[in-house]
Parts: structure tokens; sequence; C-alpha cells
């Protein structure tokens, strides 16, 4: 009997780490098969139990991913005929069983296809709320459980699940094509991929839970991006999201102080930054760049790797910096941008000439954290004290970690 | 698939007849139309009188009641619609973006309901 349970629980771990790699796949295939987001979701979870079952009897099979796409799509078949409307789904089934037919007796040798891509614009589609789209790609693509999803954007489990099945009906209902966009619409999707995976890599690098950094948020927004440049080469804008997020992460061990308080690039200790992960982020920059189309992500990798190879703050071409920054304000209207392109020409052409571009933003970016610790810090390097030190609790209070409080703390500690 | 496309804008912004931009509003509508037709969704589509001339029915115990409204307090309303036979939602989006109404007002897309037989 311990024997039994010990493999047991060898079995539900291997059907665990299957879910993790190989979910996304089989989903993706499954949904193409299907024709319902929903369906294809729940019978993925039937076939997945049902593997613990038969597993923990059998061993595992010659080839697990081919026996659980099969039990999938079996369970499918099960599900429709069990369903209410069971004879409007009569041709849903007859297409299914057809498939089943056709298909030889043992799968194990036919690869499963790959249509993660289409899975991805799917997930990502602009129809669909922004926070859905974060969640149903890290549900659906990278196989993270509902619960997982739900805890790190402090949600209840319940929501959440809600959530990602509304999301799914309103795939199916609202006709949402599962396919890669055609040329005419390829930007405008790929911007809203693109998003996505950026948001789930900001709420590792800078989250709004207690937790400052969230690691495995950022590894999966990583590994996500990795996937997508894989799956779709020679796009350079992929290319750069990827080296935007590796150079960001490669700062992850410099990013906080003793306290736990965020440190500022001023103070981060240069030794603890990863030099693979930025040589990494480096090299496939400047592959992009090559390809001659920058876009907002390629410019920003570039920012951030002047900074990644720059031997200390002092030594920082700033000039540079100011530089792209203008080319990046040029092409995308994003206020954050202006913001972080001031902060740059504090440091080129001091925080006098600054200070003074600040003002046409203000209301822009009023509720915005960033914006007061910047104005604060212009104030104090130009000496306007009780200035600084009101921008600093301004930007205290809108801060929404600890970590980032601290930070402010510390700052008017050292203002008085 | 067909979808509705229901038009809502708000008459105190809506371009009046008398205004030079009626006539692009309107010569909006026209390639609208026959951008529809000429690719083949167009299904039907109208406009239709502002909300003062709305009635409502509701049966009660059998018994039909009718009032004048809603006279609707948003400030938005329903103007018109088209109904649209596209092949997916991003060209459902594509083609409700052409209505002139989207650019000042708001056009809401849905799909139309297939019952299981």
């Amino acid at each position: 009997m311990v024997l039994g349970s010990t493999e047991a629980a060898n079995v539900a771990g291997a059907i665990d780490a299957l879910a993790r790699r190989d979910g996304g796949r089989l989903l993706s295939n499954l949904v193409g098969a299907i024709r319902d987001f929903q369906l294809a979701e729940d019978s993925l979870q039937d076939a997945l139990e049902s593997a613990l079952i038969h597993w923990t009897r059998n061993g595992l099979p010659h080839s697990p991913a081919a026996w659980i796409m099969q039990a999938a799509k079996r369970k499918a078949i099960d599900r429709l005929r069990r369903s209410a409307n069971f004879r409007a789904k009569s041709a849903e089934i007859t297409h299914l069983i057809q498939m089943e037919n056709e298909s030889v007796e043992d799968e194990t040798e036919e690869p499963i296809r790959d249509e993660r891509l289409k899975l991805i614009f799917t997930c990502c589609h602009p129809a669909l709320e922004k926070k859905t789209r974060v969640a149903l790609t890290l549900r659906s693509v990278c196989g993270l459980t509902t619960e997982e999803i739900a805890d790190a954007f402090l949600d209840s489990h319940e929501a959440m699940a809600q959530r990602l099945v509304r999301a799914r009906h309103k795939i199916t209902k609202s006709g949402i094509a599962y396919e890669v966009p055609a040329p005419d619409g390829w930007n405008e999707r790929l911007e809203s991929v693109l998003a996505v995976i950026y948001l789930i890599f900001n709420e590792g690098y800078a989250s709004s839970s207690a937790e400052h950094i969230r690691r495995e948020l950022c590894e999966e927004a990583i590994r996500l991006g990795r996937l997508l440049a894989a799956l779709r080469p020679d796009e350079p804008e992929i290319e750069g999201l990827v080296a935007l997020m590796l150079l960001h992460h490669a700062r992850r061990s410099a990013r906080l102080g003793n306290e736990g308080e965020i440190l500022s690039l001023e103070d981060q200790d240069r030794n603890l930054w990863d030099r693979q992960e930025i040589s990494e982020g480096g090299t496939l920059l400047e592959k992009a760049l090559l390809r001659g189309r920058p876009g907002p992500y390629q410019l920003q990798a570039a920012i951030i790797a002047i900074h990644a190879e720059s031997p200390s703050f002092r030594e920082t071409d700033w000039h540079q910096i100011v530089l792209i920054y203008r080319t990046l304000c040029g092409i995308a209207d994003n206020p954050v941008f202006e913001l972080n392109r001031i902060v740059a020409l504090s440091y080129a052409e001091g925080p006098e000439t600054a200070l003074a571009r600040l003002q046409p933003i203000a209301h822009i970016l009023g509720q915005y954290q960033p914006f007061h610790a910047v104005a604060a810090d212009l104030y104090a390097r130009t000496g306007h004290v009780a200035e600084a030190k009101l921008a600093y609790r301004l930007a205290h209070d809108l801060s929404q970690t600890e970590a980032e409080k601290l930070f402010f703390d510390k700052k008017l500690r050292l203002l008085t | 698939m067909k979808y509705m496309a229901l038009i809502y804008t708000d008459p105190a912004t809506m371009t009046p007849p008398d205004s030079p931009d009626f006539g692009k509003m309107m010569a909006g509508y026209q390639i609208a139309n026959e951008t529809y037709r000429r690719d083949g969704v167009y299904v039907t589509g109208d406009a239709l009188q502002p909300s003062t001339t709305a009635t409502t029915v509701r049966v009660r115990n059998g018994k039909t009641e009718s009032m004048d409204g809603p006279f609707a307090e948003t400030k938005e309303q329903l103007g018109g619609f088209y109904i649209l036979d596209c092949a997916n939602l991003d060209d459902a989006i594509r083609y409700a973006a052409l209505i002139p109404g989207a650019a000042n007002g708001a056009v809401e897309v849905r799909p139309i309901m297939v019952f299981d037989r």
C-alpha cells in the first residue's frame, strides 16, 4: 500500500509536469479540433484526471502527451453526448467520431500539431478585457492553475474561475476567429499580444501585492516571450520585448536593499547584475535592430541595455539615452516615456532644464507615483527642499508596496 | 456569422442637419453602405426616430399596457442599427468602425443568436 501511494504521487507529479509543459500545446490542438474553447478545456481536465487513474494502475504510457490528446477527444465526445442539446450537437459529434476513426490506433507516432500561436492570439484578442487576456493566457498557454492566477492577482479563486469561463464562452459565441491574424490586422493584434506579455512581466517586476518582486511571474513572461519568438521568428518587436524583459530581470538581485526597500539604479550594486542575462538580452536586441524595423520595445530595450552595460551610474551615456527617448516619444504617444526622458535629460543637461519640462505632463500623470518621485528628486537636486518633501510624501501615499514606501521614507529622512 | 451593430449616439452632440458636417456624415454612411454591399456582408440596416417617439409595451395578466418612453436618461441612445454577415469578430469590428456613429458615439457589436434546431 505504501508503495502504491508513492507511485500514485509520482504519477500525479508526472501529470502536473506534463500539464505544465505540454498543456498549451495540447489545448491549442484541441481547440482547433473541437472549435469550442470551454469544451476543449473541460475535456483536457477530464483526460488529466482519467490519466491519474489509468497510469497509477498500468504505469505511464509510451507517449503520455498523445495518450492525453486521444483521451481528451473521447471525453469531448462523451460530454457532447451527455449535453442537454444533444441533437443540436450531433454535427459536432459526427465530426469528432470521424476524426477518431481516421486516427491510427496508436497515435504515439503522430506528432501533435502545435497551434499555440493561434491560441496566443485568441487569448490576447483586443475584444477581451485586459485582465481577462492576461489571466486566460496564463491559464491556457502557460498552463498555470486557476488558483495560481487568482493568487497572483489577489482575486478569489471563484471569481477568477468565473472570469475564465466567461472569456472562453465569449470567444466561441462572439466568433473570435481561431487563427493567426492576416497581414492587415497583424500589427494591431501583435501589439495586444506583446502588451499582455509585458503586463505579466510588470506584475512580477513591481507587483501590486505585498511582495515587491514576483520572480515567477517575470520568468513566466520571459518564457512566453521566448515561445512567441520561436513560433514567429523574424519579428523584431517580439525579440525586442524578450530582450527588454531579460535586461530588466537581470537586475533582480540588486533591486532591493537590506531593509527590503527598493534601490534606484544609482544605488544598486552592479556586481549583483546577472551578466549572462544581460549579454543574452544584448545579443537578442542587436539581432532585432539589424532587421531595420525599430519599435517601442526595441527602443526601450536599447535604453536599458545602455544602463546594463555601463560600468557605473556616473559613466552612463545619458546623451545617447536622451536621443533614444526622443525617437521613442516620436513613435509612441505615452506620457510615461516622456517622464523617463525628463529623467535622462536631468543627467544630460541638468535638473533645472528637466524640471521645466515636467509641468506639461503633470495633469496626465497626477495619480502616477513615479511622476511625484521624479518631481521630488528634481526639486531636491535643485535645492527646493520643501517642494521635494511634499512630492516625496505624495509618492509615498501613492505607493502600493512596502518596498516603495520604505524607499520614500528613506528619501524623506535624508532630506532633513 | 451574423452580427448586429447597434449605433449609440448622444443627441446633444449629434450633427445637426443644417450644418456643413451633416453632409460629411451622410457621405460616411453612404461609403459604409457601399462597402457592405460590395463585400457581400450587408443584411439590413436602418436609422431610428429619436427616443422621444418611443413607446414601451408590456403584457401583464394577459392585458396589454403601453406607455410613452423610455426617454432614455443616459446620454447615448440607440439611433440605428445594421445587421452584417461576417466571417468573424475581427471582420465585424472592422466593418462597424466604418459607421460614422462610431466616431462620435459608440457602436456595440453583438453576434445574433442561432437557436439549436
